[in-house]
């Protein structure tokens, strides 16, 4: 029994005082299948006297029916607690357990080792200070070992104890030991650990778990509990920017306007002058309102209520920092991201990203490398599997306030939700933006073209095809939306085909009628524009004032005339449908060039030359012309 | 030049900062060793003394304004579940309390209170009686969610009232599936509640050990314990379909002690069954049941003794055990509790059968 618990039975409220002023520390306790994490932890509890009769009596019942230690009673099995972790012996799933020391109070995350489960380890791990990874001194440090520290760092884990356990089964041989460290800390000193201390272990029979081991004599460094109870996490440096990501507003009446969150870092008073961003509109703190009275100023953790001094318009979503170091707003980033489902990931797929405080559609555009988690090589790859690891290029329907992962753990991170199942399917951490979005005062976020558009990473444009019949507008047309497809794009393409058997079945090819045809065709293209769309249309079109018309519906710069110039003889001598034939045995009428006139665009804005040119070919030099011109990236 | 005096000073630092004096040697002397070779007697030059003097000095000053900051670990649980209803309110189209009437339901109301002050909390509260629970308690929760302004929902499974469904007829096993699991599921299909609040915390049995703070749930209320969401930071996926839904425990993380403390300091208004009092008890199995009503059939030559007996948790009073204790003031409830060897739900007859029981009826829609 610890000195403090003497307190209980002599001075409860003196000891009730001595717990609420114990430090706090959250760590996990992470590394290969089978290397003892579970065991471990059984153990801390039970050495720190944290069980209670009946919960041991039934732990000793189950370790009869379950455990994996003969007659022992099976430590794993306190914090094993489903079913099926029981069954297979193994861990599924985090548990989260709670013990205290006469110095701090920790919460522990048990977390699987089975690579099947990663995601569960790093739910663990994402609000942990410190990692305890442990490895079986029989297998040395193994490819899951690796998997774990690397999303350890990644996660921001900046403590790690490297236990050496089961030094039991090779009777605590310090070769064993010393050859395991340095394999270890050869790995990981790129990782970014401030500090690693390796701890030769026993979690079974708790050598160096809770107290020296007289075993490993030859270990002088700490034991377990005591580097716990030591390891300096300054997890709260106050000093940090502030942040406050606005998570509900708090209108209870009309003379009240608050904004309410946790504060993510640093510290606020009253008076300081703050900025909203993405709006970048400015104001004064007035109060900070608490349930348990006003305050002068609130820090890092504290869940609060500010109202400022000005009516400005600010949302969920919404950061408000100070003036003198606001955060950062973009709608392209670069990320890492760890995938979590066996569906894959896919550049272009459109999935929602959710931030602290904020839910937004996104896509990765594109897929850098994929980190190989044996030697951290990279690789280029198409997707990402189940618990693969990726640097990613993503860009989000509306701009989102940011810090870069490495400065803030809270600001910087995000999950993947699939829109389908509502999945999350992946969480990713801001390394940087790519390009800061432009418009800092963009408040109106009302679903508008643009934003469709920037959702997109695209411009909207119609890209309007002319021509004889037999030019090769459809087949060059089909090629261009092939490969906009393909860099991941948003496109749709008109074509006689689409239209003329439904929305214009009812015209013919009367004059009147082409006119009536060409201008629903600039109607319904111009929806598919303002919906973000690269819209395509391929008809004959053989009169300029039509042309003209379709051209003049859209917004500047959103209709490019591609004149696909094939000349009369070329195309009729090609007639890949035999209608110059029967046009000219008089079986149709009304045929463009034969009797009814094809007039030439003037100024088109692309002239294909079918002659002297392939389609494919065509079909670059229209990409390369999108290319050019902008249209391929995102609008802000 | 008193560089016994700068170690003491630097020792005193690292006590109230809770910085190591590594830490604290690093950032006044640029070396982690430098103040433990100054106390074995090591020297410095006259420069290096002032320099690390000069900042002792503000981080002396520093640490006074931080430990004006601090946090303890109580105000950190309570900013965390802040956090967890503020989140649910912002998401979620039409999430409920579920008000249990214990004390982890006292803390949970008391957090609201202060997550959306100065508004109400923006969802009602909602409890499932069973017609079984002790007496106090109907009351209690009338007055509390008067005083709180927050409406109540009181639902009460109709078929197992007029079938008049009870733990002495029908056995503890089914008075609960019926009583309390299915109507629950009543009651939040009935409202197309999409996101139930509970107090349930992850120290109270091994399987809570393992489940989410947003606890995704099916249609038909099912918890998948091998298919959990990850759940990273406190970022919560509160997105579900047309009938699915989330329970979200925002105390998932405080501990029995916690709930006590802070009851305690807080000053939470808690059913009187807490603390010991005379009560007239019969003695069966080895538990003492309150002789809550005249509901409860005395077996032959059975007659209620009149002991000091408190509840370390509240349900139906005829399974619910109460302890013996001379503890009527909180702070004595707390001591007894602490040197107590047995774990709080050893006195609910429910969960003491089988291992996976919880785990089994969370997988059929029991909290
Ligand atoms: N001899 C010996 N056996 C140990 C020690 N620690 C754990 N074991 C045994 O190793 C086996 C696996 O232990 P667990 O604690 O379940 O391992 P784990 O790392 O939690 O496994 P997963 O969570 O499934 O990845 C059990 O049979 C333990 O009893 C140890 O220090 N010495
Ligand atoms: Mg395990």
């Amino acid at each position: 029994m610890s000195h403090l618990d003497s307190l209980i039975a002599e001075d409860i409220i003196a000891y009730l005082d001595a717990q609420e002023n114990k430090s706090f520390l959250r760590f996990i306790t992470c590394g290969s299948v089978d290397d003892g994490k579970s065991t471990l932890i059984g153990r801390l509890l039970y050495d720190s006297k944290l069980i209670y009769e009946d919960q041991l009596a039934a732990i000793e019942k189950d370790s009869k029916k379950s455990g994996t230690q003969g007659d022992k009673v099976d430590l794993a099995l306190l914090v094993d607690g489903l079913a099926a972790e029981r069954e297979q012996g193994i861990t599924i799933d985090v548990a989260y357990r709670f013990f205290s020391t006469d110095k701090r109070k920790f919460i522990v995350a048990d977390t699987p080792g089975h690579e099947q489960y990663t995601r569960n380890m790093a739910t663990g791990a994402s609000t942990a200070d410190a990692a305890i990874l442990l490895i079986d001194c029989r297998h040395g440090v193994q490819v899951q070992t690796r998997r774990h520290a690397f999303i350890a760092s990644l996660l921001g884990i900046k403590h790690v104890v490297c236990a050496i356990n089961k030094m039991d089964l090779v009777d605590f041989d310090q070769k064993v030991f010393n050859d395991i460290e340095y394999d270890f800390r050869d790995f990981a000193k790129d990782l970014g650990f401030n500090d690693i201390t390796c701890i030769p272990m026993s979690a079974l029979d708790g050598d160096n778990v809770t107290r020296a081991s007289e075993r490993a004599n030859w270990y002088r460094g700490p034991h377990l509990l005591k580097y716990l109870e030591d390891v300096d996490v300054d997890s709260a440096d106050l000093e940090r920017p502030f942040r406050l990501p606005v998570q509900w507003v708090n209108r209870p009446n009309l003379d009240f306007r608050g904004f309410s969150g946790t504060i993510a870092s640093g510290i606020i008073n009253v008076g300081d002058e703050v900025m909203v961003v993405p709006s970048g509109k400015r104001s004064k703190v007035k109060s900070i309102v608490t349930y348990d009275g006003e305050l002068d100023r609130a820090r890092e953790d504290m869940a609060i209520t500010l109202t400022l001094k000005d009516e400005i318009d600010i949302s969920r979503g919404d950061i408000i920092c100070r003036t003198d170091s606001p955060c950062e707003q973009a709608d392209q980033f670069q990320a890492h991201i760890l995938w979590m489902t066996e569906k894959e990931l896919f550049p272009g797929r459109q999935y929602l990203i959710k931030t602290a405080n904020k839910t937004v559609p996104a896509s990765i555009t594109n897929i850098k490398y994929r980190v190989d988690v044996n030697d951290l090589s990279e690789t280029a790859v198409k997707t990402l599997g189940l618990n693969e690891i990726g640097v990613c290029t993503i860009n989000t329907g509306a701009p989102i306030a940011f810090d870069p992962y490495q400065d803030n753990r809270k600001t910087g991170n995000f999950i993947i939700i699939d829109r389908a199942s509502n999945e999350t399917v992946g969480v990713g951490m801001l390394d940087f933006a790519l390009r800061r979005a432009k418009n800092v005062h963009w408040q109106d976020l009302d679903v508008s073209k643009q934003i469709r558009a920037a959702q997109k990473n695209q411009k909207p444009v119609m890209l309007w095809f002319t021509g004889l019949s037999g030019s090769g507008k459809s087949t060059i047309a089909n090629l261009v939306e092939k490969r906009l497809l393909d860099l991941g794009r948003h496109t749709y393409t008109l074509d006689g085909d689409n239209v003329r058997h439904g929305l214009n079945n009812d015209l013919g090819f009367t004059k009147a009628d082409r006119i009536e045809n060409i201008r629903r065709i600039a109607e319904v293209g111009k929806l598919m524009v303002d919906a973000g769309l690269i819209t395509l249309t391929s008809f004959i079109s053989p009169y300029s004032a039509e042309r003209l018309m379709a051209r003049e519906l859209q917004d500047d710069g959103e209709f490019i005339e591609i004149y696909v110039n094939t000349p009369l003889e070329v195309a009729e001598q090609r007639d890949v449908k035999g209608l110059y034939a029967k046009a000219r045995a008089g079986l149709i009428k009304n045929f463009t060039g034969i009797d009814s006139e094809y007039q030439e665009p003037e100024n088109p804005e692309i002239t294909i030359n079918t002659v002297h040119m392939s389609a494919d070919e065509a079909a670059e030099q229209i990409v390369a012309y999108l290319t050019e011109n902008g249209y391929l990236e995102g609008t802000s | 030049m008193d560089i016994k005096d700068l170690v003491t000073r630097a020792e005193q630092l690292a006590e109230t900062s809770g910085q190591s004096l590594s830490t604290i040697s690093r950032k006044i002397l640029n070396d982690g060793k430098g103040l433990t070779r100054l106390k074995d007697g090591g020297q410095v030059t006259l420069k290096t003394y002032e320099n690390a003097m000069g900042a002792l000095k503000k981080l002396e000053a520093e640490a006074d304004v931080n430990a004006s900051l601090n946090l303890t670990h109580l105000q950190r649980l309570e900013a965390e579940a802040i956090h967890i209803m503020r989140e649910v309110a912002a998401e979620c189209e039409n999430p409920v309390m579920l008000y249990s009437v214990g004390k982890d339901s006292s803390v949970m109301l008391h957090l609201a209170e202060k997550a959306f002050y100065p508004s109400r909390p923006p969802f009602p509260l909602m409890h499932v009686d069973t017609m079984w629970k002790f007496s106090e308690m109907i009351t209690f929760r009338n007055r509390r969610a008067k005083e709180v302004g927050m409406d109540l929902i009181v639902h009460i499974n109709p078929e197992g009232k007029a079938d008049n469904v009870g733990p002495f007829s029908h056995g503890s096993a089914v008075h609960t599936d019926i009583m309390k699991t299915q109507g629950l599921k009543q009651a939040l299909d009935k409202h197309r509640f999409d996101a139930a609040f509970g107090g349930a915390r992850r120290d109270e049995e091994k399987s809570r050990a393992k489940e989410r703070i947003f606890s995704f749930r099916n249609e038909n209320h099912r918890w998948d314990a091998k298919n959990q969401r990850p759940e990273l930071w406190n970022i919560y996926n509160t997105r579900v379909q047309k009938g699915q839904s989330m329970r979200v425990f925002p105390l998932s993380n405080w501990t029995e002690l916690d709930i006590w403390q802070y009851i305690y300091k807080e000053k939470i208004q808690i059913p009187s069954l807490y603390l010991s009092k005379k009560r007239p008890v019969v003695e069966r199995d080895g538990v003492l049941i309150l002789v809550d009503d005249d509901r409860l059939p005395l077996n032959p030559g059975e007659t209620p003794m009149e002991k000091m007996v408190r509840f370390r948790t509240l349900g139906c009073y005829p399974l619910t055990g109460a302890v013996e204790s001379e503890a009527t003031t909180l702070p004595e409830v707390i001591q007894e509790m602490l040197l107590t060897t047995t774990s709080e739900r050893q006195g609910r007859v429910i969960d003491s059968d089988a291992g996976a029981s919880m785990e089994q009826k969370k997988a059929e829609g029991y909290f």
